[in-house]
């Protein structure tokens, strides 16, 4: 889940690069406006390859971080099928962040490359998941909301035009179809509950609703030349509209919870048939993306952490695997 | 010949065994997250959703055979360290991935000829769940083996792990093999296999594993126990804190 | 500093029997043992599987696409391989 609109830099595409075959550029954007797919061992234009990289690898470092908030409820669950569930469900995002490094890496670059732009501090990913869970509720705001957040993202996204990141998208998204539905029957449950979970359902909300609305990134008249993603049909809508077609669908819900969305600016505008929210705090976003969220340097660790622990691990099964073409190449030599 | 067995005898075997899997099912998703590459991330919570898993389906068993309406949750969430019966072995803290796949052999090795032969049990419901769990067994077994290889006849620091953790761990193998008083009287009503029958093929697992892992079995020695009459490790109770802290602030309600 | 990379594994899975293999993703795994168990515990989490290949990344041989003229185009041609390049007799019915 969890891509965010983090296009921001293909501004700072090397223009220095010899100029494309102007034959190849077109065949190629032909094969795009034709809905058709580009596939790895196609011939694309450096830039097209460059955001995919980005895009995907940071879609992926998403998945990957966004396991750690959910993570730090996992071992307090307040029931058996919670336990289970928040498992199952962790245990989807390490999975969708393997698929979306699968599909990074026909790009050219090896899993461990992108891993290391992301422990170096060098990548980016989603800024939600620097924002602590404080309290059980947020597991069901954070498969609510930002699940319910991500999903309208990554809809266009499964017609996106390069093959193996739309593929890995059609995979994701049935997989998830379960993860804002659990979000939301915790949220259901709590407020619907005694007063203290009802109040922690809010505070959830409370805490949560500006963070999820920044997921879609800054807003269309800031956001920087989304033109080429749009051209190559990796973007299919702005991120306004996406925030808005979240906005639509998320009230009614927040309202059958019976819970208040801490923005004392949201009506509904009868004209338009939508709803219109505040001004977002978009200093805190940059705040967030910068690198001073309130979790962001806990994150990073938590993963430098469990890259380095398992590294002697990683070290192991590859001196076992040269052990052992090593012993079937001398049996071999032996037979013969 | 089947004889009649009193419900509180099998209540106490069949939470024995939910105790066992819910213990180590938490053991393995504190590894979420914190797995040495993702496809293992992925694989340790297999495991665990297996366990945890096989855990409700005991406990939910047991509290109908207790009587007094407490559901998986009430046996779970609302016992003290000293009211939980699980072995001694699956409650250790995790440590290193070394500590984690040596535990997950020794246990499944045991497991999963224990489980096959509680598919046999002359009760319906213990059949029906050991029938799941044998098979997720065999896989814990078969991942935890080739892992345990691949660590033993890996690197020297890999090896060194193994064997540290094959020390500790050895101690605390003895308890799988002891049945209690009242788990006796569930053998002999024909409900429950004989532990102690499965110590030989446990050994020619465990001895054929450790020998393609280049490994020594470890001396013979005395052996920790006292898990199923409710005297554990120092872990136990502080991993119960945690688990249970949540359940235990709102008493009563529903998640 | 970039580790050494762990091999990449091509999976196909075979979704119910009478279906091929179908391509559904890689892993990263040391050795074919591990990699199909990768490919277990990653690729059916939902029981989408009864049967895995995995396949050394590296063995997969491609046709590349600039001869997609070449290799896949003369094909289009042939129309008198379809069945609907003849013409049976209505009254013949169904051949």
């Amino acid at each position: 889940m969890y891509t965010q609109a983090l296009n921001a830099d293909e501004s700072q595409r090397d223009q220095t690069l010899p100029a494309p075959d102007a034959a190849k550029l077109a065949r190629f954007q032909a094969v795009i406006d034709a809905e058709d797919k580009i596939e790895p061992n196609d011939w694309m234009p450096d830039a097209y390859r460059r955001t995919l990289q980005r895009q995907i690898s940071q879609h992926a470092h998403s998945e990957i971080i966004g396991m750690q908030p959910e993570g730090n409820w996992l071992t307090r669950a307040p029931s058996l099928k919670r336990k289970a569930t928040l498992l199952a469900k962790i245990q989807d995002e390490a999975g969708h962040g393997l698929y979306l490094y699968s599909a990074a890496e026909t790009l050219g670059l090896s899993r461990e490359a992108y891993c290391d732009q992301l422990l170096s501090g060098k990548a980016k990913y989603s800024s939600i998941f620097n924002y602590p869970t404080l309290t059980w509720a947020d597991m069901g705001a954070i498969g609510w909301l930002v699940d319910g957040a991500a999903i309208m993202n990554q809809i266009p996204l499964c017609r996106c035009s390069y093959g193996p990141y739309a593929r890995a998208m059609i995979r994701i998204c049935k997989e998830e179809s379960f993860h804002q539905r659990q979000g939301y029957e915790i949220m259901v449950t709590l407020a619907h509950g005694t007063p203290a979970q009802k109040a922690m359902a809010q505070d959830a909300l409370d805490r949560f609703w500006w963070p999820v609305l920044m997921m879609f990134g800054p807003s269309d008249k800031d956001s920087m030349h989304s033109a080429d993603s749009t051209k190559w049909k990796i973007k299919r809508f702005s991120n306004d509209e996406l925030r808005q077609k979240f906005i639509d669908a998320t009230i009614p819900q927040g309202r059958y919870l019976g819970l208040t969305f801490p923005d004392p600016d949201l009506t509904f505008n009868d004209a338009t048939g939508h709803w219109e929210h505040g001004v977002i705090d978009w200093s805190e976003f940059k705040r967030v993306l910068a690198g001073d969220g309130p979790c962001n340097r806990q994150r990073l660790k938590a993963r430098q952490t469990a890259e380095a622990e398992g590294a002697w691990v990683r070290d192991a099964a590859r001196a076992y695997a040269a052990k052992r073409s090593q012993r079937q190449a001398t049996s071999q030599v032996a037979a013969e | 010949m089947p004889r009649v067995i009193a419900d509180a005898d099998l209540f106490e075997f069949t939470l024995a065994l939910a105790d066992d899997a819910l213990v180590l099912g938490h053991r393995l998703s504190e590894w979420s997250g914190r797995g040495p590459s993702l496809e293992e991330d992925i694989a340790l919570s297999n495991l665990g959703l297996d366990l945890v898993g096989q855990a409700r389906l005991f406990y939910t068993y047991a509290g109908e055979l207790d009587g007094n309406g407490r559901d998986e949750d009430d046996l779970a969430y609302f016992r003290n360290a000293d009211g939980y019966r699980n072995l001694l072995i699956v409650e250790l803290e995790p440590g290193d991935f070394a500590l984690t796949i040596v535990r997950q052999f020794l246990y499944a090795a045991f497991l999963h000829p224990y489980f096959a032969a509680l598919c046999r049990s002359t009760d319906a419901r213990l059949a029906a769940i050991a029938a799941k769990a044998v098979k997720e067994m065999a896989y814990h077994l078969r991942h935890s083996s080739e892992w345990l290889i691949r660590l033993g006849d890996g690197t020297p620091e890999s090896h060194r792990r193994a064997v540290e953790a094959l020390d500790l761990l050895w101690g605390y193998t003895g308890e799988m093999f002891e049945p209690t008083t009242a788990e006796q009287r569930v053998v002999a009503a024909g409900i429950a296999p004989d532990r102690t029958q499965i110590r030989q093929p446990w050994t020619t697992t465990v001895d054929a594993v450790l020998a393609e892992a280049t490994l020594q079995r470890p001396a013979q020695r005395g052996m920790q126990s006292g898990g199923r009459h409710g005297r554990h490790t120092e872990g136990l109770d502080r991993m119960l804190a945690e688990m249970q802290v949540l359940a235990r602030q709102h008493p009563g309600a529903k998640w | 500093m970039t580790e050494i990379a762990t091999p990449l594994w091509e999976v196909f899975i075979r979704n119910r029997s009478g279906l091929p293999h179908k391509h559904c993703g890689s892993v990263h795994a040391a050795d074919a043992t591990m990699a199909l168990q990768a490919a277990r515990d990653v690729y059916t989490r939902r029981g989408e599987s009864v049967s895995l290949w995995v396949v050394p990344s590296s063995a997969i041989i491609a046709s590349d696409p600039v001869d997609r003229d070449v290799l896949f185009e003369p094909t289009g041609s042939k129309i008198y391989r379809h069945p609907t390049f003849y013409d049976v007799p209505d009254e013949v019915g169904h051949m």
